[in-house]
């Protein structure tokens, strides 16, 4: 049961819960800025340096378990705020920083096993760490290890999350599901045979790819972590005032994550990804911008999944290939049904 | 892989076939020649597929197709969970399913009472309470035992198997074709057929529907709960409809057999006797309740305790409540959309009423898959 007066999970899964507690709480930190500030509540912020864009994100990772199929917290803590940046069209990030919270007793050994992940994953996209900061808590007042990134780039061009307008198409850069999957049936020690492994990977490489072949083209850009594809496509809908209806069969998942979903009774489409981005693009553009987004090895599964509507503004409509319905939006963190 | 696109295993998923069902529907109906042709289900898993899968956008407009009392949860009755609130009151620790915990009773949910401290314990079986009581060999440990026939055969082979001298059972059990007589003979419903359960059917067998349909001249389609079972179960029984032949056809042959599963039944009747008893929000249903026969009185929590409600009974005036339409949406008069609570002060997260509370509520249904609005024009 949960308390109108208490802060719940659900308030930082994602969804719904967690956007009213931002508006509630946080919101009134906000103030005019000439670029893209706090109220716009998208991925990150853009200040103006003369003709030019600065983009500044901030991401505090926590995961249980810490270690997971395909990744862990170092490796999720430098892809999550470099594809943050990338989002917005910043790409080329300048520089990240680092901010550590560890709980006394936390093994060394575990402790290098985050940094080489964090390293490879800087090489990957091409960033380093250029600043960063170390603290230790007491035993039982921190769960492990909790890392913050923030990072910053320069773009000419920025790409929001409201620039839908009907006839616009949807991309989703590959198969969905497969971080949030892999973490949440290794978390419940499920034994599902198969190789479900999180996608978390950095995006800026295939963001760029797709920006030089789409150009202005591309109006909308998001990743679809926390809450999954179907939360990235009801924040494009609501905040450009469109409806989007979402062709379900042509929506990528590996056969290991509807198997899991099948099991736990939880749609791939509200599970988190962590290597995947979804863009919306003018229609002229759209095949061209696949074929760009499928050249690049992060982006073989890419699809076009779905299209802008001028009817039904704010809600997106899943085509099950059988039917329609509304896709709801996501409360809180998926949990497998209990019975 | 897409999502549709799994090979053999999700056959009956196929997007040609129902397309070609939903055509075939359409003819149906458009056959009978008047509207709305009234049909009801009684499932919630049935509801379940028709909102996943978005099918009433694929239904003709003359079709209604409407859930009735289908929630073993949604029609327990408030003084049954007073029953296990006050079992929890005394002591006892009580074991149920987790769609239980959230049931209002009159002043408190198992849930209340679990967080004032009592011994409420979600169990996913029968058989996960017997090792419950054989982990507390000192307490009282209670099943709070709910559901239809399928779930009460899983309490009756544990009671047959015999059980622990502390476990005890206080039955909630509720027998499908009892209800659908109740909504047959309700005079403001007026459902010219019926889709039966396909897991109760399995127990029971598809014969079992024989006499209620010649009673009442309304055919009975037993389905299964894939989207194309749901599909051509309707198409079998809107043209039984259109042909006024008041039968029983078994879409579901895959599972279901004429006569059903006899050790099952022998298993079920050996430990359980049908009686009357109040379906929430619905009426008093002749023989609907499921009750421990009297030799199994010494593992009936009802004889073996003096269960005082008095402590947790009593009517509680609630406002909001008093607005809730779960009554009328279980009977089929109304849906979700009719009440002014839905999804706004009545959410999943805080229900109001019974069929908020369950997975197998309608209200809960609706609303996990977004409302289920009309979407047939759009796009």
């Amino acid at each position: 049961m949960s308390s109108p007066d208490r802060v719940a999970m659900k308030h930082g899964a994602g969804g719904r819960a967690m956007r009213a507690l931002i508006e509630d709480v946080f919101l009134s930190l906000g103030g005019p800025v000439d670029g893209v500030g706090l109220s716009a509540m998208d991925d990150g912020a853009a200040l103006r340096i003369g003709d030019q864009w600065l983009v500044v994100t901030t991401d505090s990772h926590v995961v249980q378990p810490i270690f997971f199929p395909g990744g862990d917290i170092g490796r999720l803590s430098i892809c999550g705020t470099v594809n943050d940046l990338a989002m917005m069209g910043a790409t080329e990030p300048l520089g990240l920083t680092c901010a550590v919270v560890i709980e006394e007793g936390f093994p060394r050994e575990d402790l290098l096993r985050i940094r080489d992940a964090m390293k490879r994953a800087c090489d990957e996209a091409g960033v380093t760490v250029v600043t960063g900061d170390t603290k230790v808590m007491g035993k039982g007042e921190v769960d492990g290890i909790v890392l913050n990134t923030a990072g910053f780039g320069l773009t000419r061009r920025l790409v929001r999350d409201n620039g839908l307008r009907p006839g616009d198409r949807i991309i989703v850069t590959g198969t969905v599901g497969d971080h949030g999957m892999a973490v949440m049936t290794r978390r419940r020690d499920l034994q599902i045979e198969g190789d479900l492994r999180s996608d978390v990977a950095p995006l800026n490489g295939l963001v760029r790819a797709a920006l030089d072949a789409g150009g202005d083209a591309v109006v909308a850009m998001k990743d679809p972590t926390r809450g999954g594809l179907a939360s990235v496509l009801h924040e494009f809908a609501q905040k450009a005032k469109v409806g989007v209806l979402l062709d379900g069969p042509s929506v990528p998942v590996n056969p290991e994550v509807l198997a899991a979903s099948e099991i736990l009774g939880i749609d791939p489409l509200v599970v988190a990804n962590e290597g995947k981005a979804v863009l919306g693009v003018r229609p002229e553009a759209a095949e061209r911008v696949l074929a760009a987004i499928r050249a690049h090895p992060l982006g073989r599964r890419a699809a076009l999944v779905g299209t802008a509507l001028a009817e039904r503004p704010g809600n997106v409509i899943l085509d099950t290939g059988l039917g329609r319905r509304l896709l709801a939006e996501s409360d809180g963190e998926p949990l497998p049904r209990i019975c | 892989m897409a999502l549709q696109n799994l090979p053999a295993e999700l056959k009956f998923r196929d997007p040609a076939r129902a397309r070609a069902l939903a055509q075939a529907l359409e003819r149906e109906v458009k056959a009978i020649g008047r509207t709305p042709v009234n049909v009801m289900h009684v499932c919630g898993s049935h509801e379940q597929a028709i909102a996943r899968f978005g099918l009433r956008a694929v239904f003709p407009r003359d079709l209604s197709v409407i859930m009735g009392p289908g929630c073993p949860v949604c029609v327990t009755d408030t003084p049954e969970v007073d029953e296990a609130v006050a079992l929890a009151a005394m002591g006892a620790r009580v074991c149920t399913y987790g769609d239980m915990l959230k049931l209002p009773g009159a002043q408190k949910s198992l849930g209340d009472a679990q967080t004032d401290g009592g011994k409420v314990e979600v169990v996913y079986s029968a058989t996960q309470a017997v090792e419950v009581a054989k982990r507390y060999p000192l307490e009282q440990v209670v099943f709070f035992a709910s559901g239809f026939e399928t779930t009460a055969v899983a309490t009756a082979a544990v009671l047959l198997a015999g059980v622990p001298d502390n476990f005890s059972v206080l039955s909630s059990h509720k027998y499908v074709p009892a209800a659908m007589e109740v909504v047959a003979s309700m005079p403001e419903t007026n459902i010219e057929g019926y889709i039966a359960a396909g897991h109760a059917a399995i127990i029971t067998g598809w014969e079992i529907f024989v006499p209620f349909a010649q009673k009442t001249g309304a055919p009975v389609v037993v389905a299964g709960f894939e989207p194309l079972d749901v599909l051509a179960a309707l198409v079998k029984l809107v043209e039984l409809i259109k042909d006024k032949r008041p039968e029983v056809a078994n879409m579901y042959p895959r599972c279901v057999t004429r006569e059903g599963n006899k050790p099952a039944q022998e298993k079920l009747w050996k430990v359980f006797q049908p009686v009357s008893g109040d379906w929430r929000g619905i009426a008093r249903v002749p023989q609907g309740n499921l009750d421990l026969r009297p030799e199994w009185a010494h593992v009936d929590a009802r004889k073996r305790f003096r269960i005082d409600t008095n402590l947790v009974g009593g009517q509680v005036v609630n406002a909001l409540a008093a607005q809730c339409l779960c009554g009328a949406i279980m009977s089929g008069l109304k849906n979700p959309h009719d009440c002014s609570l839905f999804g706004k002060e009545c959410r999943p997260d805080a229900p109001v009423g019974a069929c908020m509370v369950s997975s197998e509520g309608a209200c809960r249904i609706w609303h996990q898959y977004g409302g289920l609005p009309d979407l047939r024009e759009v796009g």
